[in-house]
């Protein structure tokens, strides 16, 4: 049996990061990962790296990672290609920018100033490409994007350079609560340790099932479609307010369209079947909001699979149930830029039993509230 | 996409050439609602190019095999089934519904049987300087050979092995075009390891005609043998091809063409984006679908027939296409075809004869299948040999996390002119099998589609609600 002091199960962008966190600890760590870091919704997302439009419960989160995303090649070794020109929300309709100007006052009176109001005109001046009928929007400017698989991989080799013991292409069994210690079966070897996080992202409901935790998780395959590289146009990430719709030009030219559209997902194959009639509502969005777009080449489409809880936020915490065991999952299409404060959340609550990050909205004890 | 005559058929077929042909001839004939779908502008494939338009009227100059294919072409002309040229398809999918494009627009239309016979694409052939302009394939002079007549004027050599390169410098030379020298890349000793297997090859028409061809070529070029070592360079054009042999003789030759082939591998792109399982094949090193005995693929529904399910060549491709035709509509119901599938199957053996030996003969050396130093492996984003050793010595640990590191596979080709190096350069560098690497996870659309043509997609297709599978 070889003990630890804590047992990963999951090899995301979280998993990587908790391990990562908890070496700087003095933990010793195992992280169990079925297929390879980044294999699934962490390596393959739109590698968004937002503060904007998140809920209120996330931002205390969100503004931490931040922080750790502003250095992250002192935090890796690798600057994750991270490329920060903004990220907008376009307000389409009169309504959707009353909604912005709701949403921007909210945030200033809760103390929150990230998020700033856009008038139509400098809506254009920020995107000049973008259709003559918009309203406005809110600009979040320190928001960005990097290279998810790049960055995720990143992660992972931290960890293991800093003595963590990451196992890919390793499937942990269902752990068990013995004697005080958690026990997983993995690769033929038997591990036991007193702390266990799950992080297996969309496996992640299975578990916790398993353990008596049950959650309200929802595997999904968002996808994702990437053109042919045409002359740069745009520099933030562009999102819609009312529409589905997420929009980036890579420095090299080629643009990456995504938003949510799900198609369908398979978690014993790893397998995601496109859905072409989403895609195409992506498509003709893109075009009305792009005109200049209608010429471009698809090159690729894909999806991820990613685990989405009812009320579309995480579980980042203890389980009300067990001592010893923390959940990291349910990030429900939007947790590649949670990951890095998620994870040095998730150390101290390992090693410390406390976290200076408000994460209370994000407890497992508000599926049990009823 | 109104030229279409139905939202979805028993049977879609997407390649004309020999396996696509026939089967689509053999499933019309026998009652199936076909489509048979085709990129180029005419049917006939790579092999028969051009059959119903080259300006080649002298039948000895492009061969028998060429113009055999104007029969077969004509069982599918009367069998009904319905055939759309220029026609691109981006997607399949398990669920069968097939995504096309045609003259600026798209469509789905649902199938109930798949048969993909995307035949074969030429191995890359990565030796330095492969990308400089003057630098091309052998497959590529022939497409322009078969469909305009343009043969090689300037100072020219032609390197690789396999059946094709002869074939090609074979019509070169009867067309007038000039060839300087063959650089012959046949490792030494290759001979010796296939002759067991040259019993099977000795009985197939191919021995005779494969004499022949190498006798016309041999009277009229220089041939250097067992050539280990290819270089072509120049500024910005080929100036000049450098090369050394088995026993250490160095040549070079001025040069403004140099073609390159060594032998053609199954296209397995849209057959593995379906998400059907694909197997390393050895003895070809390459990947080809996992197939039952009637050509289907792991994907129920979809079969895969041709040089696309492991090079065998015209005869194959033919009774691949004619058995996957027949055991699809088997699996419809449609009654009355056990007899021909056994006679399909008959036929398939027999053309499977004396693969074997050319397997053995013709399998290419590894220094120009797996390159090193600085030169580059993938065309779309320039990537070189050393840059994916570097990446491997960071963690890289197969294709699709290579992509993350390096954009390997990402361009437009989707891997097709990179995806074997890559594997086979990942695998010596990891010390382990192709097969444990695996390859890119292919992703549809596997031909570019642009934005408007998917924004016009009609949207639910009829046949999605009217098919009951």
């Amino acid at each position: 049996m070889i003990r630890r002091d804590a047992l990963i199960i999951g090899g995301g962008i979280h998993g990587c990061a908790t391990a990562l966190n908890l070496r700087h600890a003095g933990a010793s760590v195992t992280l169990f990962e079925k297929d390879y870091a980044g294999r699934h919704a962490s390596g393959v997302n739109a590698g968004g790296v937002r503060m904007l439009s998140r809920h209120v419960a996330e931002i205390p989160l969100s503004l931490r990672s931040m922080e750790i995303w502003e250095r992250i090649g002192d935090v890796v070794g690798d600057d994750c290609a991270l490329d920060c020109h903004g990220q907008v929300l376009v307000a389409e309709t009169d309504s959707d920018f009353e909604d912005c100007k709701a949403r921007v006052a909210e945030l200033n009176a809760l103390g929150f100033t990230h998020e700033e109001l856009l008038s139509a005109a400098e809506i254009r001046a920020i995107l000049p490409a973008v259709a003559e009928t918009c309203r406005g929007g809110i600009i979040s400017r320190r928001d960005g994007a990097a290279q998810p698989a790049r960055a995720t991989t990143a992660f992972r080799r931290k960890a293991g350079e800093l003595g963590a013991d990451i196992r890919e292409g390793v499937a942990a069994g269902m752990p068990r609560f013995e004697r005080g210690l958690w026990h997983v079966e993995a690769g033929g070897e038997e591990f036991a340790a007193p702390n266990l996080v799950i992080a297996a992202g969309a496996w992640a409901g299975r578990i916790a099932a398993h353990l008596g935790d049950p959650i309200p998780m929802e595997p999904v395959a968002p996808m994702l479609m990437i053109t042919s590289r045409v002359p740069h146009f745009i520099d933030p990430v562009v999102i819609l307010r009312s529409r589905i719709l997420s929009f980036k030009q890579f420095p090299n030219g080629t643009l990456l369209i995504g938003g949510g559209h799900l198609g369908k997902a398979d978690l014993d194959t790893n397998g995601t079947v496109l859905d072409w009639n989403k895609l195409q509502t992506s498509a003709r969005t893109v075009s009305e909001l792009f005109p200049v777009m209608r010429n471009a080449t698809i090159v690729r489409a894909w999806a991820g699979i990613e685990g989405k809880l009812s009320d579309d936020l995480p579980v980042v915490g203890p389980s009300p149930r067990h001592k010893g065991l923390f959940y990291q999952c349910g990030f429900s299409l939007h947790g590649f830029q949670l990951g890095p404060a998620a994870g040095a959340v998730m150390a101290e609550l390992v090693t410390e039993g406390r976290t200076p990050t408000d994460i209370s909205g994000l407890s497992m004890a508000r599926f049990n509230a009823s | 996409m109104s030229v279409l005559r139905s939202d979805n058929y028993d049977l879609v077929v997407v390649g004309a050439g020999p396996a696509g042909i026939a089967a689509a001839a053999a499933a019309a004939k026998a009652g199936a609602t076909t489509l048979l779908l085709d990129e180029n502008a005419g049917p006939g494939g790579q092999v028969w190019r051009g059959l119903t338009s080259t300006p080649l009227t002298n039948r000895d100059m492009l061969g028998k095999d060429f113009w055999d294919g104007q029969l077969e072409l004509e069982k599918l002309r009367s069998s009904g089934a319905e055939v759309l040229q220029r026609a691109t398809v981006w997607s399949i999918d398990p669920s069968l519904q097939v995504g096309i494009s045609h003259g600026g627009a798209s469509r789905i239309v649902q199938a109930r049987r798949i048969v993909i016979a995307t035949g074969a694409m030429e191995r890359p052939f990565p030796i330095p300087g492969w990308t400089l302009p003057g630098v091309m394939t052998a497959g590529a002079a022939q497409t322009m050979l078969k469909s305009s007549g343009l043969v090689p004027s300037e100072p020219t050599v032609i390197a690789g092995q396999g059946p094709l390169l002869w074939l090609l410098a074979g019509q070169i030379l009867r067309m007038g075009g000039r060839i300087d020298v063959m650089l012959d890349t046949t490792p030494k000793g290759a001979f010796a390891a296939a002759l067991p297997k040259a019993f099977g090859f000795l009985t197939t028409p191919y021995f005779r005609k494969g004499l022949k061809m190498l006798r016309e070529v041999r009277s009229k070029v220089r041939i250097i043998k067992h050539v280990t070592r290819i270089e072509a360079q120049g500024d910005g054009q080929l100036e000049r091809v450098v090369w050394e042999t088995a026993g250490g003789k160095r040549g070079e030759m001025a040069s403004r063409l140099l073609l390159l082939h060594q032998g053609v591998v199954p296209n397995v792109n849209l057959a593995m984006s379906t998400g059907a399982a694909h197997d390393w094949d050895g003895l070809q090193l390459c990947w080809r679908p996992r197939l039952d005995d009637d050509g289907q693929t792991t994907v129920p529904g979809i079969y895969v027939a041709g040089d696309g399910a492991g090079i065998g060549g015209v005869g194959v491709a033919l009774a691949r296409g004619r058995v996957a035709a027949r055991a699809a509509l088997t699996s419809l119901g449609k009654s009355g075809q056990d007899a021909d599938l056994s006679a399909a199957r008959a036929e398939l053996a027999k053309a499977n004869r004396g693969r074997e030996f050319l397997d053995l003969l013709y399998k290419p050396a590894e220094q120009f299948r797996i390159p090193e130093g600085d030169t580059i492996v993938c065309r779309c984003e320039e990537v070189r040999a050393s840059d994916i050793r570097s990446a491997v010595d960071i963690g890289a640990s197969g294709p699709n996390q290579l992509k993350a590191y390096l954009r390997t596979g990402m361009g437009p080709c989707q891997g097709r002119l990179c995806g074997l190096t890559v594997t086979e350069l990942m695998a010596k560098a990891r010390g382990t099998t192709p097969e444990q690497i695996g390859y890119y996870r292919l992703r549809a659309p596997v031909k570019p589609l642009t934005l408007s043509e998917l924004a016009d997609l009609p949207m639910e297709p009829e046949a999605v609600k009217a098919v009951v599978r």
